[in-house]
């Protein structure tokens, strides 16, 4: 590995929240507030057909109706919703070339780590990325290399103008728009987002990225990602977020749908690093997010996680195991600290014959800070020798944080086989001190300590992804021990 | 080496070291024997810096530094390394990668560039036949579904990678079959030079038949009441301390 020790250490010189600055760049926001004409004012400047402005003005009329959930295990005055601009967009339309980008957004990338330049290929990064900063998508890379194996990778508003029949048959198929409050919300105002379609047959060479950035003060991000992998190929996706130091709440809803075909497997990563507001609470993002996949039969879905952002977390990413033999799967490290919330699990919903799924999930909770697993294991009566394998465990760095588990098992085929591991512990001063008395600062023990702890998580990431993650982990623990 | 002058140490109000004095020059072995509840364990605690005792008078002169005043970790990297009694588990982290960041962590604070991966590789494997710590263990989880002998054994082999100048084994030998106890003494006997030193706590004269002792010192009621040669140890095997504690009148 070429990243070392030292790396780790000048990397936790920088503790401060890395990605908290803003880029100057003109946009073109619209109003603040919702209603029907925000909607069609969103519709109007993505030049939408008029079936997708119908879906939006029903999920509206649908989101109407609704109240937010209460259920979960996390406190926050609710986000006022006319108070949210719903759409914001740098002035330059889609660049042409790299060469068309201007200084400033050049220098947002770099500074957040993401490489458009298709020649770096050569020098080991093999990652395509879609570029989404508040409500478009700026750049997607690779795509013309993509599209000689017939892989469609753009941006979402593309696609629903260069393939209307694939969004039309799968945006909505796994996520309904009356799922649930902030699903129905982003089916109204979602302005862009990524699609990604691989044909049948196809691996796809390298891993596909969309990297989502908040910029402007006072907007909302809602986009939707939809996955679909034909019948027998492979993708591996991964997603990035980052958002500037503010002290107001941002609202981020997104939906993600995957679609895994028959014999098809989608792995999923996401490095979740919303700003999660400051030492004493103020500020954060709220991050409240949809993601479903459905497996058909002996497909794969495998979502790995690594939570460390956001004021507040809401996600439950889910398999819905449709197919026979087919498999879901859900790695998660949720980080919290300070006066960070988190309330995040998986379901799996067991349909098919003979179908598996396994989740590992491990929170780390410091400071003041409260973090909860919650999973939904549903084995439904058709489901013959299904199996799960859950193992939920908690660490705690804190005597004033708190560490939450809530296993919700529905079993309705007696031939199935369900394990449920939960373990919660206090991260060891012992440890720490025998660290320590090898040389190691207490700092760099407890990255390490941690890191071991969640290492069957980190090891299912992509490698750039992997160290990634470390980094991220050893910074957001910093003052989280006490 | 180490010069220890008049130390009292006390942990939640009780004291428990109460005016320890000890000398050990580089090229020596000491050995530290003493009844239960002596100090013998808060000795080794107190020099390898854990925060739960409070220091209340005296000092330690850790070749030429006050070492009361150094934090643990730059305690451990000015060459002072401690055997635990009990090594910890660290679920996860394999001890190959501990090991590298312990020793690139002491690198640097002597102004050393890291390690490079090659020269690190040919270290590990130098230093676990030392020990004859099975290769394999050095890539699993620190001490992690170790037996008590792997335990102890991987304790000196972290003893042989890190090179300290003044090592302490606290109670190295509890815990260990006979052939354990010989291979975890013939390693610290491959490791001494005439530039360290070697601290041994124990309750048992049995390691030092192995590891041979200069000095041997009891240790009672916080106190070195008694210093001798390892004679004094197998007399104390055979008669116990209580005549110490007569002899001294206690």
């Amino acid at each position: 590995m070429s990243y070392t020790e030292n790396d780790l250490a000048e990397d936790l010189q920088n503790q401060e929240y890395k990605y908290g600055f803003v880029t100057n760049l003109d946009s073109e926001t619209v109003p603040k507030g919702l209603s029907e004409d925000t909607i069609r004012l969103i519709s109007a400047k993505k030049e939408e057909p008029e079936w997708l402005l119908d879906y939006r003005l029903k999920a509206y009329e649908i989101w109407l109706q609704m109240t937010e959930p209460t259920w979960a295990h996390v406190h926050y005055e609710k986000p006022d919703f006319q108070d949210i601009i719903y759409y914001s967009a740098v002035k330059q339309k889609k660049y042409e070339s790299w060469d068309d980008v201007e200084p400033e957004m050049k220098e947002t990338m770099k500074k957040l780590g993401i490489s458009m330049d298709e020649q770096k290929v050569l020098t080991g990064t093999n990652v395509a990325v879609d570029f989404v900063m508040d409500s478009v998508s700026v750049a997607t890379s690779f795509k013309e290399k993509l599209s000689e194996l017939g892989i469609i990778f753009c941006s979402f508003s593309e696609a629903v103008k260069t393939h209307p029949e694939l969004i039309k048959k799968y945006m909505g198929t796994v996520v309904p728009t009356s799922d649930n409050f902030y699903a129905a919300l982003n089916s109204a105002v979602f302005t862009d987002g990524s699609f990604c379609y691989i044909p049948k047959g196809v691996r796809c060479p390298m891993e596909l990225s969309t990297y989502f950035r908040i910029n402007e003060k006072g907007t909302g991000q809602f986009e939707r990602t939809l996955v679909v992998a034909d019948k027998g190929s492979y993708v591996s996706y991964l997603e990035g977020c980052t958002a500037p130091m503010r002290d107001e709440n941002q609202l981020h809803a997104a939906v993600v749908e995957l679609i895994a075909l028959d014999d098809a497997e989608i792995k999923y990563s996401t490095v979740q690093n919303w700003y999660p507001g400051d030492k004493n609470g103020l500020g954060g993002i709220f991050n409240f997010v949809t993601k479903r996949g459905v497996c058909e039969k002996n497909a794969k879905i495998s979502w790995t996680q690594v939570e460390t952002g956001s004021a507040v977390t809401w996600k439950y990413p889910s398999c819905i195991l449709k197919g026979d033999n087919s498999v879901g799967e859900f790695y998660s490290v949720a980080v919290t600290n300070h006066f960070q919330q988190a309330d995040t699990g998986t379901k799996m919903i067991h349909l098919g014959k003979n179908t598996k799924s396994t989740i590992i999930s491990k929170g780390v909770s410091g400071g003041k800070s409260n973090n909860s697993y919650r999973g939904l294991v549903q084995i439904h009566k058709n489901a013959t020798n299904a199996r799960n394998f859950s193992q939920c465990d908690s660490l705690l760095m804190s005597d004033e944080c708190g560490a939450h588990t809530f296993p919700y098992i529905e079993c309705k085929n007696s031939s199935s086989k369900i394990e449920h591991e939960a373990t919660t512990s206090k991260i060891g001063e012992d440890q720490i001190f025998y660290c320590q008395q090898r040389g190691i600062s207490s700092e760099k023990a407890i990255s390490l300590i941690v890191n071991g702890y969640c290492k069957e998580v980190l090891n299912q990431l992509p490698m750039e992804f992997a160290v990634e993650a470390q980094k991220l982990l050893a910074i957001s623990l910093e003052g989280s021990v006490g | 080496m180490i010069t220890i002058k008049n130390l009292h140490a006390s942990i939640d109000g009780k004291e428990i070291l109460k005016g320890l004095n000890l000398e050990v020059k580089p090229g020596e072995v000491h050995a530290i024997m003493g009844p239960n509840g002596a100090g013998k364990s808060t000795l080794a605690s107190v020099l390898a810096g854990r925060e739960e005792y409070e220091i209340t008078e005296g000092t330690v002169d850790f070749d030429g530094k006050d070492l009361l005043d150094l934090k643990t970790e730059d305690r451990a990297r000015e060459g002072l390394f401690l055997a635990f009694q009990y090594p910890i588990e660290i679920p996860g982290v394999s001890n190959i990668n501990f090991l590298r960041a312990a020793l690139n962590e002491i690198r640097e604070y002597r102004g050393e560039e890291p390690i490079s991966a090659k020269d690190f590789l040919i270290l590990v494997r130098e230093k676990s036949a030392i020990v004859e710590l099975d290769p394999k263990l050095a890539s699993r989880s620190v001490n992690e579904g170790f037996s008590g002998g792997e335990k102890k054994r991987n304790e000196i082999f972290q003893m042989a990678m890190l090179n300290p100048k003044l090592a302490i084994l606290d109670e190295t030998d509890s815990g260990l079959d006979i052939d354990a106890l010989r291979i975890v003494a013939n390693g610290v006997n491959k490791l001494k030079s005439k530039d360290n030193a070697t601290i041994v706590i124990t309750h048992y004269q049995r390691l030092l038949d192995y590891i041979i002792p200069d000095f041997v010192h009891v240790l009672y009621d916080g106190k070195i009441v008694k210093t001798g040669t390892k004679e004094l140890a197998l007399d104390l095997e055979e008669r116990g301390y209580d005549w110490i504690k007569e002899e001294m009148s206690l």
